[in-house]
């Protein structure tokens, strides 16, 4: 607790745990996948890998509290994010949609759906195809910092851009 | 509703073996009016009943009527007469100078047949006369409930008011680390004994309601990868995706006639709103087209109307309470107080309606009549939600995370009798379900 406590006040921190997570996940699903070799390290990840997705291109935005508003912070990730899935066009995507603890159940599921949506409408207003991203809300039902404070809630309400495998 | 209903309930009864047989009614001088301001806990006397699994249902009568608020059960030390036939009269005055108001006296004994015979009278000690005196039989799996039962009439007998101790709850069950919890639908009594699990945990589930004939919840799950609303029938388990909608459905309850679904259905543009979705016909209505977050419906007691809330009234989260008319009509905003609202529920009186509400960096839970006057504040906290209503509308059971994960908790109308309901692991979601009977 006291570790996890410790990492969750470092948003870099935090965010590359999240990373090597995901890319965990992704490397397992795609081991034949020519481009993914695996963890060597974020600076090293192949381009055009998920982990050189998630690394190097940054994988979630965040928003402020009670809104689905694209942040212009995030408006420059999503921005790579676009540039970078037009042209790997392998993927599918699934952007969840999530929210911190400090609303209740069903507005924010309902919250969650919205950041997705503003997520999705942002990146096809990019040139990304409408018909590779799928949404997903979560509301706050799987928050990354588990902290009863500011510092984990802002981290909380996020859309992470999720790439479902290759979609070929 | 309730004619309706009547003839089902009586084979329901019959079907858990709990019958009635005796009733021998008289006129009551005990009263406790439970709508004055301030009560005071009625001091009642309950000695052991006799026979073996006599003192076993005796504590569970006590228990209910503790934690109703509504009792000060006496401590039995202080008895002077000890009960040896609980048919007889007692010594009124021996019951007197301990200032019991009420006694209640019973046995349980069991029949040749194996079903359990449990009877009780009910005595008014400064009216020197019975009360009340029943008696039941019930299956050897039914204890709990004929103590429940009998709770519920002396309930009914003094305050004039259905009891809700016969009652069961579904919530969720939730354990594991915070940022990967499990989460499995549980139903349990509504004291928190004999749980029983409803799914595996292996999705996750949210917001299950009761249906008004007990036999069935709706809920949302992740089983199929996108949440949506199911049915599950309790007993059987078996389970059916409510409506084929494209998107995300979620926040579910039954009509008050259980022939609807009113729940939230995600629009393409991240935007939800109201659908009711009947059962039998599988035609939906759609109850409101807003560019906005229309959620948590539930209906009046008589169907004829729906709250939900929305923050249709701009300023970003601005969740607000609204009412309109069962086909859509007429939506009007109710609450106009200094917060966001969310999870309004209609009582099943009719008279008021219990949200959740975020003000001053606080979770309360509060209830105001229809039209969003009286609001008042019932219990606060860092983080707390979800009221549902016991189905006499006079108690609120809600969660609180208190750091570490939720609990139940549930909460009178006069917002001091505040009581936590056991569970073994952390618990979200309660929602109440209608009188057994």
């Amino acid at each position: 607790m006291g570790r996890i406590a410790a990492l969750t006040r470092n948003p870099a921190m935090i965010a590359l745990v999240a990373a090597l997570a995901i890319t965990g996940c992704a490397s397992k699903k795609n081991l034949n996948s020519p481009g993914d070799l695996g963890l060597n390290g974020a600076g090293a990840a192949t381009p055009g890998s998920a982990q050189d997705f998630t690394v190097n291109i940054g994988d979630r935005i965040f928003f402020d509290t009670d809104s689905a508003s694209i942040r212009a912070d995030a408006q420059t990730t999503l921005a790579r994010q676009a540039q970078w899935l037009n042209q790997y066009r392998q993927y599918a995507i699934v952007i969840e949609g999530h929210a911190d603890e400090r609303g209740t159940r069903e507005y924010n599921l309902a919250l969650g759906a919205r950041r997705a949506a503003a997520t999705r409408d942002f990146l096809v207003s990019k040139g990304v195809s409408g018909s590779r991203l799928k949404t997903i809300s979560y509301g706050k039902e799987r928050p990354v910092a588990v902290c009863d404070d500011i510092s984990c809630w802002s981290q909380n309400r996020r859309a992470v851009t999720t790439l479902s495998g290759a979609g070929s | 509703m309730k004619s309706i209903l009547k003839p089902l309930l009586m084979v329901a009864a019959m079907a858990v073996g709990i019958i009635s047989v005796a009733t021998l009614p008289a006129r009551a001088t005990l009263e406790l009016n439970v709508n004055k301001g301030n009560v005071e806990p009625m001091p009642i006397a309950i000695p052991d009943f006799q026979g073996g699994l006599g003192p076993q249902i005796s504590e569970i009568v006590t228990a209910d009527l503790k934690r109703s608020g509504l009792f000060a059960p006496i401590d039995k030390a202080a008895f002077v007469e000890k009960i040896t036939n609980p048919d007889a009269a007692p010594r009124y005055e021996d019951w007197k100078v301990i200032n019991a108001q009420a006694l209640v006296t019973g046995s349980v004994s069991k029949e040749a047949d194996g079903r359990i015979r449990a009877q009780y009278r009910l005595w008014d000690i400064f009216g020197n006369q019975q009360l009340a005196g029943e008696q039941f039989f019930a299956n050897d799996a039914n204890q709990r409930r004929v103590a429940h039962i009998i709770a519920d009439a002396i309930y009914e007998k003094i305050t004039g008011e259905k009891g809700y101790f016969d009652t069961r709850v579904v919530f969720v069950d939730e354990s594991g680390p915070k940022n990967a919890r499990k989460k499995r639908l549980a139903i349990m009594d509504q004291d928190g004994a004999n749980v029983r699990y409803l799914s595996d945990g292996r999705a996750i589930v949210l917001t299950p309601r009761f249906s008004p004939n007990r036999q069935e919840i709706t809920y949302m799950s992740y089983e199929s990868g996108q949440p949506k609303v199911y049915l599950l029938q309790i007993e059987t388990g078996q389970r059916e995706l409510v409506g084929n909608f494209p998107g995300m459905t979620f926040a579910p309850r039954f009509s008050p006639d259980g022939q609807k679904v009113i729940m939230s259905l995600l629009r393409d543009d991240g935007n939800s709103n109201i659908f009711a979705m009947d059962l039998r016909s599988r035609s939906t209505t759609r109850l409101t087209d807003s560019t906005a977050i229309d959620t948590s419906p539930s209906y009046s007691p008589d169907g004829s109307q729906v709250v939900f809330t929305s923050d249709r009234g701009g300023g970003s989260g601005r969740s607000q309470i609204y009412v309109m008319g069962a086909d859509g009509s007429n939506p009007h905003r109710i609450s106009f107080g200094d917060g966001v609202y969310s999870t309004p529920v209609w009582s099943p009186r009719g008279d008021l309606i219990a949200f959740t509400k975020q003000s001053g960096g606080e979770f309360q839970i509060g209830v105001m009549k229809t039209d969003g006057s009286g609001e008042r504040i019932l219990s606060s906290g860092f983080q707390q939600e979800g009221p549902t209503w016991a189905p006499n509308g006079r108690v609120l059971m809600f969660f609180r995370d208190s750091g570490g994960g939720p609990k139940l908790v549930s909460v009178d109308l006069t917002g001091r009798n505040e009581q936590p309901i056991p569970t073994a692991n952390y618990a979200s979601d309660p929602a109440w379900s209608p009188l057994l009977e």
